[in-house]
């Protein structure tokens, strides 16, 4: 008999999470028995809910608990965290109702699941235990499918929701086989016990195997939901068929929650085995970094392509995770801040171009932008250069530390070959800035972006180059949170 | 280790005596007047041995994934209802947030018209 005692206290450490909660059932109701008239009601509810929940989060960082049985946890990681995935699911719904209105998807549901995926991430960040991990990328991934799926008369939009269900549900089959193995051998499904039990000294060869075992199985359960090769066979494929609006949410505040799993697990959980991990991950990320820049210079949808480079930041995400030091793990944490903040004004600037009927997916779509709004193709600019890692944009830092990182752990090779793929996949980066700039348009194009999302775009182009030039106090940050 | 077999051992022969015992005793003890339809195959009411891309009621989908959602709450309702005595006030409150929550969807599905045939 478990002797599990309730204390209220310990609502108070859950509040983010609760109040989303609350605030997703009252919204989904509202948005039932408000007309049509009001329609902008679930939109504006769904942002205060985002920022009203950030606050909470901000709130409660410094503070740190281990509530709910041991299944839940509160730190300053998770709450930085959750305030950053709150702030850029803001700025990505901006950017998504210009392309729902564009493309006559606007519905109150569209905004109700965006917020499901982002407690269901809140979940994971948050997860002390493998069963909580579990429950919120289940929530996460299965508001996630739906997403995909909402242009539900679109062939493409709906082949790749089923790819990626099918793709997800393998995943997370892998991710809690290793976990049932873990469990096996460490008798505990805590993550503060796996830890206590996978650094003990007294561990013979056998108990090291099964735990090994159930490490593979791990990686490769977070690996998929990263999207590293080889298990990034979801990714162009969902990245182009999604409505650029999912893509750009899939493509960004997930990366959050995927890193805060894979520290939790294997940081938290399975630090004591970090030489076996970073064996896996050595592979993973020069395959993902070597593939990515390679396959990117056959693409012409520029989603596909975005989809191939993110292959490749992952790449340099896990390289960060490789060294086993807290600042290696900072410079991780860093680019993943760097890559959130790139991808977002990529796809917010292809959402800018769109108008009904007409996706700006193709790189051809670009053509003569600079002429038409300079100031869009300036940040187009400032976004290409920086994910090529040209200084003195934000994406030459995130490279910059990871690799010095890289180097001081004593892995010079790996460090070497990251180069050498970066300058590849500069030329692709550069063929966009070309095609801008150099080439003339077949046909007008336009800006049809209205104002607040402009305003936003504009601010967030600009904090690739503002970061950039002040890099260290969001360094010295991530390194903090480990 | 063998002898630690001996249970399942001992399960499989009377699982299979009492299959076989009951089969028998239908068998020799029934009334038998078999007919057409009595002797056809049956499959939850479609016919076993036909086309594998038969078209059904896309609607059985809908139905069927309500139906289930609904299903699985009862099989959280039952041991929990078994416990509720030792687990008190927490326990029931925590129910009540499950059964609000569920409540929720179950207003979403009937207002959007999941629950209409037509």
């Amino acid at each position: 008999m478990m002797d599990y005692q309730f204390n209220t206290a310990d609502l108070f450490f859950a509040l983010p999470e609760l109040f989303m909660i609350a605030a997703i059932a009252l919204i989904l109701l509202l948005d039932l028995f408000v007309s049509e008239r009001f329609q902008n009601l679930t939109y504006y509810l769904t942002q205060s809910t985002l920022a009203i929940t950030g606050y909470f989060a901000f709130n409660l960082i410094g503070e740190s608990a281990v509530i709910f049985d041991g299944t839940y946890v509160l730190d300053t990681i998770g709450s930085y965290f959750k305030v950053f995935m709150m702030v850029f699911s803001i700025v990505a719904l901006v950017y998504s109702r210009h392309y729902l209105r564009a493309h006559n998807l606007l519905k109150g549901e569209y905004f109700i699941l965006s917020l499901l995926s982002v407690l269901g991430m809140m979940v994971m960040v948050s997860a002390h235990s493998m069963l909580t991990i579990y429950l919120g990328l289940e929530i996460m991934s299965l508001s996630l499918y739906t997403l995909i799926a909402i242009a539900r008369d679109r062939a493409v939009a709906v082949e790749a929701a089923l790819k990626y269900f099918v793709l997800g549900a393998i995943a997370s089959g892998l991710l809690l086989y290793g976990m049932s193995m873990i469990y096996g051998i460490t008798g505990s499904l805590d993550i503060g016990q796996i830890a206590a039990f996978a650094t003990g000294a007294n561990l013979n060869s056998e108990q090291v195997l099964i735990l090994n075992f159930g490490l593979v199985f791990l990686v490769i359960g977070i690996a998929f939901k990263f999207g590293a090769v080889p298990f990034h066979m979801w990714v162009p494929d969902v990245y182009q068929g999604a409505p650029t609006s999912v893509t750009m949410f899939l493509s960004t505040v997930p990366k959050f929650a995927a890193t805060a799993m894979l520290v939790r697990l294997l940081i938290d959980g399975l630090g004591g085995l970090q030489a076996y991990w970073a064996d896996l991950f050595i592979i993973l990320a020069i395959l993902s970094i070597g593939l990515g820049s390679l396959v990117a210079l056959m693409q012409t949808n520029i989603k596909r392509l975005l989809a191939y480079s993110t292959i490749s930041h992952i790449g340099f995400i896990l390289l960060g995770f490789i060294t086993g030091v807290v600042e290696g793990y900072g410079a991780a944490t860093f680019y993943v801040l760097a890559y959130v903040l790139m991808s977002l004004t990529a796809f917010g600037i292809i959402i800018a171009l769109n108008k009904q009927g007409f996706e700006a997916d193709q790189i051809v779509d670009f053509r003569g932008l600079s002429k038409h709004s300079p100031w869009f193709a300036l940040l187009m600019l400032f976004v290409m250069l920086s994910m090529a890692g040209v200084p003195p944009f934000i994406g030459f830092y995130s490279k910059l530390f990871i690799l010095q990182q890289v180097v001081s752990a004593g892995y010079i090779y790996l460090a070497v070959a990251a180069v050498v793929f970066a300058v590849i996949s500069a030329y692709y980066y550069l063929q966009i800035i070309k095609t801008m700039y150099f080439d003339d348009a077949e046909k007008e194009i336009t800006v049809t972006a209205p104002l607040d999302m402009r305003i936003i775009l504009s601010i967030n182009g600009a904090l690739i180059l503002v970061l950039g030039l002040m890099p260290s106090y969001w360094m010295e940050l991530a390194i903090s949170l480990f | 280790m063998l002898e630690n077999y001996l249970p399942i051992i001992v399960f499989i022969f009377l699982g299979i005596a009492f299959g076989v015992g009951l089969t028998l005793v239908g068998y020799l003890l029934g009334p038998s007047k078999p007919d057409e339809e009595k002797n056809s195959q049956f499959e939850c009411g479609f016919p076993a041995f036909e086309d594998s891309r038969m078209h059904f009621n896309v609607r059985y989908y809908l139905v069927a994934i309500l139906f289930i959602l609904f299903d699985l709450e009862v099989a959280f309702f039952i041991p929990w209802a078994v416990v509720q005595s030792k687990l008190g006030w927490f326990g029931f409150i925590g129910m009540s947030v499950f059964l609000l929550l569920l409540v929720v969807g179950f207003i979403f599905e009937w207002k959007k018209g999941a629950l209409e045939w037509e």
